[in-house]
């Protein structure tokens, strides 16, 4: 019988094999990131484009789809291996730009096209490579360094950069081994409550019970975040990985991946990976020889945020309503059908391959001494470079905005990081200095959550955005227990209220005693956790509270309620009709000087006018309260000439 | 005697069987802990009421005491300050969105929100809250024979317990996402519904807050009511 890992080492030869020839192809190759956000993008077009000039012109190249590397501010991405070239990784590659590039690099191999050029893939004497860039330098891309390279949907091309070599080690040293090692490494649950996952899978590997069954949470569903859809796109296998080697520490005999609906692709990508590790020995009946039999299924969530909850998904794979349950008892020990139950988030399977090939001693070397590792968080809202950025914990919330992600988009200021999903905190630029990592965060008042991010800028409404917040929450909270169902319904009420200019002092008290008791009275995390945004932002942003309450006054100028639109007369422009056309509610009229006015009883503050007034002119003002909308004594074209005349007649 | 446990409630010593809940162990004592999701023999009791809580020594906080076993030596306080006022927090809340017409109401006299509203000493109708109803009809009747009034369901869920131990073919669940949440009837347009759910009971039997009602019987407290307070206007 063979061992393991040498079964693997003959599966994975021929694949190294072709991956070589893939890498240093003999014809141009084109790979063009097709995850979710590369498609919503355009890399269908940006596909077409390349076929179609490349059939006009009659070159062969191939041209292959990856995953996404999470550089989403630059898609499409389009990465170029011409041979005598190193790979180049292009931006923004539409129909057109596809085109270009066929024509002016593919054709003959003179003119790279700089103009859409990121830089070159590994150092050579003639491109900047990626590593001079900020982002690409500070990034310590440990669980993403293959999404964007290999493609998603061949498993050989995963073999050949390694994979499932830590499954054939594992099994090789048996499952008690491997929870040695997982807790031994301090690797916490990425999901958002940082629990030690060796702890779990021990308590799971000792809780009587059969069968036991590892769960893998895809449940995504924090507004803004897509960090585990796109894992499970761009390397599913990974994943997989991960899974079963969890599978073999706890001594389970199913897996199940919980995805939800709304990631067609992931689930896509996550079963075409089962039925090709399985086509392969490396899932399903004694993987690798070994005599470890696993099954693994798809399972798609029907769409509730609450479904992330380890209870509530419980319930849901049961076929229940999914509603949180009372812990303890821990699925760790009652879970699926009463049996001892894993629930992992994503990021923490994938990180599993990596501890088991390079051992936990090298992965306490990495972050912090509490929590050791990467971070995958899904930067989002006013930043220069959006997208996926995996650093190392401990990495503060300046570096990662200000460096990592290109700081504050069109020369704004900073003004809160929302962190955590909606159960987390927004904190303003006083705790930027805020090391991430699990700890350090709460201390803070957020939380790292499974790592949305969202970056403000001075023009949001610190208490429009709490509002927000806490409008999801409630209505994504199951209605089981009073205090989520119920408390979470009058924070929106008052919080609405207050955007609307219509709350009292006593009314920020009572925010503060509901989010007090919801907190402590809650049934699950959902509920535990909704109040901080309220909190965080009572807490840092006080002034703006008091000035919706005692004057009125959105200092953001963004609640529409406080909020009014004026045309500046001195910088608008004689002739220019951009906003009228603009305008939905016909509110803006020509003045008698033949300029712009808003009849304020017609807007509807939709700040249209804003976008349509040419940035030569930016004429639109926006003040708070709207009675600051100064009396310019502007008369309607036509009207001026009537009324005079009248007067002329009395 | 091998299967008791012995523990101190607010400065009292009881014993109980072991296994036994702490909320049952102090009502079976004649320690009253408001709640309103708890029915006895619950396996897996669902904790969403939020009523039943309780501070014990060495655990934080308040927790609920429906989920919690009784043990040995355990001191537990059922009216301490902190947890006095969540419970007032939780009532309020229940009440907030509650239609609160007691005069009229079927479990008036009999309902456990106006035994909680005594025991905490609290209004029925909060001024300190606003009053938030539903945003679903005051009342629903897809049921061949059964009423529901979202507005008095307090969501405890013991309707939805009893009607699954009963094991009906069609049954009684929640619907809709969280402040909105309801109990509805899947298959309530099944052929021997109305007579099976007149047979049965359970649900209407169990609520309560008078939620749930037969149409007719509430038809027929209805027209009692009214003609009580004709009596009384003509007296």
């Amino acid at each position: 019988m063979a061992r393991p890992t040498e079964l693997l080492a003959s599966l994975a030869a021929p694949a190294r094999n072709e991956w070589g020839k893939i890498r240093q192809p003999e014809r141009p190759l084109i790979t063009v990131g097709n995850a979710t956000c590369g498609r919503a993008a355009g890399s269908g077009d940006t596909i077409a484009g390349f076929r179609e000039a490349l059939a006009e012109k009659g070159i062969g190249a191939d041209i292959r789809t990856v995953g996404c590397m999470g550089h989403c501010y630059a898609e499409p991405l389009v990465t170029i291996h011409y041979p005598g070239f190193p790979p180049l990784l292009y931006q923004k590659i539409g129909a057109g730009e596809a085109r270009v590039l066929v024509n002016s690099f593919l054709v003959a191999g003179e003119d790279p096209c700089f103009e859409y050029l990121i830089g070159a893939l590994e150092p050579n004497d003639t491109f900047p490579t990626l590593m001079d860039y900020p982002r690409y330098l500070y990034e310590k891309r440990l669980i993403m360094e293959h999404c964007g390279v290999i493609e998603p949907g061949s498993i050989d091309q995963y073999l050949a950069v390694g994979g499932y070599r830590a499954l054939a080690r594992a099994l090789e040293q048996g499952g008690e081994r491997v929870v040695e090692e997982i807790t031994a490494a301090k690797l916490r649950g990425r999901g958002g409550a940082g629990f030690p996952a060796g702890i779990k899978w021990e308590i799971a590997r000792n809780a009587a019970g059969t069968p036991k069954t590892v769960i893998c949470n895809g449940d995504e569903g924090d507004p803004g975040a897509y960090m585990d859809r796109t894992l499970m796109e761009s390397n599913p296998h990974q994943v997989l990985e991960g899974l079963a080697i969890a599978a073999l520490a706890i001594g389970a005999e199913r897996a199940l991946l919980y995805i939800r609906a709304e990631y067609p692709l992931a689930v896509e990508m996550v079963e075409k990976a089962i039925t090709d590790a399985g086509e392969r020995g490396l899932l399903g009946k004694n993987i690798l020889d070994s005599g470890f039999d696993l099954e693994v299924e798809v399972f798609k969530g029907s769409g509730a945020f609450v479904c992330g909850e380890e209870t509530a998904l419980i319930q849901s794979l049961e076929g229940k309503r999914g509603m949180p349950q009372h812990r303890p008892p821990y699925p760790a020990v009652v879970g699926l059908d009463g049996n001892p139950t894993v629930i992992n988030n994503v990021k923490t399977l994938s990180t599993v391959p990596l501890i088991i090939n390079h051992g936990s001693d090298w992965f306490r070397g990495i972050g912090t001494e509490d929590t050791p590792g990467t971070a995958i968080f899904s930067v989002v809202g006013e930043v220069e470079y959006p997208g996926l950025v995996e650093v190392p914990m401990g990495t503060t919330l300046r570096h990662l905005i200000d460096e990592i992600c290109g700081g504050i988009a069109g020369g704004r200021e900073f003004k809160a990081v929302q962190i955590g999903g909606p159960s987390g905190g927004c904190l303003p630029a006083s705790e930027l200095d805020t090391p991430i990592d699990f700890d350090s965060l709460r201390r803070a008042g957020a939380m790292m959550g499974s790592g949305g991010m969202v970056v403000m800028n001075d023009s949001a409404c610190m208490v429009e955005v709490s509002r927000y917040f806490i409008d999801f929450t409630q209505k994504e909270s199951c209605g089981k227990c009073t205090f989520c169902r119920i408390g979470t319904r009058h924070l929106l009420d008052i919080l609405t209220d207050l955007t609307k200019g219509r709350a009292t002092e006593e009314d920020l008290d009572e925010l503060k005693e509901l989010s007090a008791g919801i907190i402590k009275g809650s049934l699950c995390s959902l509920g535990k956790t909704a109040p901080n945004p309220v909190l965080t932002t009572m807490r840092f942003f006080m002034d703006e509270y008091l000035a919706h309450v005692r004057e009125r006054r959105c200092p953001a100028c963004m609640c529409r309620e406080l909020t009014a639109y004026y045309i500046d007369l001195e910088a608008c422009a004689r002739g220019c009709d951009a906003c009228v056309a603009c305008c939905p509610t016909e509110a803006i009229f020509t003045t008698s000087n033949r300029k712009k006015a808003i009849d304020q009883e017609k807007c509807v503050k939709c700040g249209e006018c804003v976008y349509a007034c040419p940035p030569e002119y930016d004429a639109v003002r926006k003040v708070s309260p709207p009675y600051l909308v100064p009396d310019q004594g502007v008369v309607p074209l036509g009207k001026d000439e009537a009324t005079e005349g009248g007067e002329d007649d009395a | 005697m091998r299967n008791k446990v012995t523990m101190t409630v607010d400065g009292l010593e009881i014993s109980v069987p072991a296994g036994t809940t702490v909320l049952d162990a102090c009502l079976d004592n004649g320690i009253y802990i408001p709640n309103l999701c708890h029915l006895d023999g619950m396996e897996h009791p669902p904790a969403s009421c939020r009523l039943c809580l309780v501070e014990v020594d060495g655990m934080r906080g308040p927790v609920t005491s429906c989920t919690l076993a009784a043990v040995d030596g355990m001191v537990v306080h059922t009216n301490t300050d902190e947890v006095r006022e969540l419970q007032k927090l939780a009532f309020r809340m229940l009440v907030s969105c509650n239609q609160g017409n007691c005069r009229v109401c079927m479990a008036n006299k009999r309902c456990d929100l106006q035994q909680i509203a005594k025991f905490l000493h609290l209004p029925l109708r909060t001024k300190q809250m606003r009053h938030i109803p539903k945003d679903v009809p005051e009342v629903l009747t897809d049921h061949p024979c059964i009423v529901y009034e979202p507005n008095k369901c307090v969501l405890c869920g013991r309707c939805v317990y009893v009607c699954e131990r009963r094991g009906n073919p069609f049954s009684l669940s929640f619907a809709n996402r969280g402040f909105n949440t309801i109990v509805t009837f899947f298959g309530s347009e099944a052929e021997g519904v109305e007579d099976a759910c007149r047979d049965c009971r359970a649900c209407v039997d169990i609520c309560p807050v008078g939620a749930l009602s037969f149409a007719d019987e509430r038809e027929r407290h209805l027209r009692l009511v009214e003609a009580g307070k004709g009596r009384r206007k003509a007296g």
